[in-house]
């Protein structure tokens, strides 16, 4: 069942980024470093990674002359995170049970 | 037992964080009791002034010209002042709210709050000068309590769910007082005085303390 753990979501980052973004429709790149309290350079890290899995979609805009940078999860990203919770779920469920057995 | 454990930590965190950023958490139920007690105030100086409840649509045609545009201004600046008060001492609580509990409050939760708050509340100060422009003084009172309701309902996605309860029970009164006219100025400082005395106190206890 281990190997059904996407490797995608390894990380506490990533796993944050993608539980963020399935409930907001887009996140700016300094609200997602606010919520998560990651370095620029880590977040960024992250979320090229993810953006390279196809998980996270990138949309760069300008505010007046300013850019401004937003994430959304894509339709891939959100079955991918869903189903990696629900095997979450699952291993939970079975620890509890072997516990009182 | 150490990766079930360590499974629960972060299912936790995904939790909190699905939240922290879908809603705002940080109003404070201080704010709520304040504007509750600037609106008793403001509805008591209008029954002091008034004296009459020669707000309801039946009074209004003893009025005459002269008294009734004195009685409007009176209405406008207090009902401005209360506003401004009760939107002093909610934006203060929030704010020292969220600085205690190290949040930040002008964030994209909270600027989503405010813009579905806006949207009907606008709307409804818009309708309600309308009236007044057209001399119907007495609507306003339902008219605030329901579009005032209505905002809330809209604003209550991105914030605690107590909120989304409030608004119903404000536009509920809203709806009884447009029929009630003779009590136009009482059950406006119910919705807007009492019920915002008893919710700010409920989640006071609910969320403020706690933490």
């Amino acid at each position: 069942m281990l190997e059904r753990f996407n490797k995608a979501f390894e990380s506490k980052a990533r796993l944050g980024i993608m539980s963020v973004l399935m409930v907001n429709e887009s996140l700016s790149f300094n609200a997602l470093k606010e919520l998560l309290q990651l370095t620029d350079g880590n977040l960024a890290t992250h979320l090229r990674a993810l953006e390279e899995q196809g998980f996270v979609s990138v949309q760069k805009q300008f505010v007046g002359r300013k850019p401004n940078t937003t994430y959304a999860a894509t339709d891939d990203g959100r079955t991918a995170f869903t189903q990696h919770l629900n095997v979450l779920e699952a291993f939970i469920r079975s620890g509890a049970f072997q516990e009182t057995k | 037992m150490d990766s079930h454990n360590q499974s629960l930590e972060t299912l936790t965190e995904i939790r909190d964080l699905m939240q922290r950023s879908s809603k705002f958490l940080s109003l404070s139920g201080l704010s709520g009791i304040f504007a509750g007690i600037v609106a008793l105030g403001g509805a008591l100086v209008a029954y002091l002034r008034l004296k009459t409840d020669a707000l309801s649509y039946e009074g209004m045609s003893d009025v005459s010209e002269l008294t009734r545009g004195e009685m409007m201004r009176f209405v406008l600046i207090d009902g401005t002042i209360v506003l401004v008060l009760a939107l002093i001492f909610g934006v203060f609580f929030t704010i020292r709210k969220a600085k205690k509990s190290g949040q930040s409050v002008w964030n994209s939760t909270s600027k989503r709050l405010v813009f579905s708050l806006m949207i009907p509340l606008v709307t409804g100060g818009i309708f309600c000068l309308a009236m007044f422009y057209r001399g119907i003084l007495w609507v306003s009172f339902p008219a605030t309590l329901i579009f005032y309701g209505l905002a809330l309902l809209n604003a209550s996605k991105y914030t605690v769910r107590d909120v989304e309860y409030l608004g119903l029970s404000e536009v509920i009164l809203g709806l009884i007082s447009l029929f009630m006219t003779g009590y136009n100025l009482l059950v406006w400082a119910l919705g807007f005085g009492v019920l915002h005395i008893v919710y700010g106190t409920f989640m006071y206890f609910k969320y403020d303390i706690k933490r």
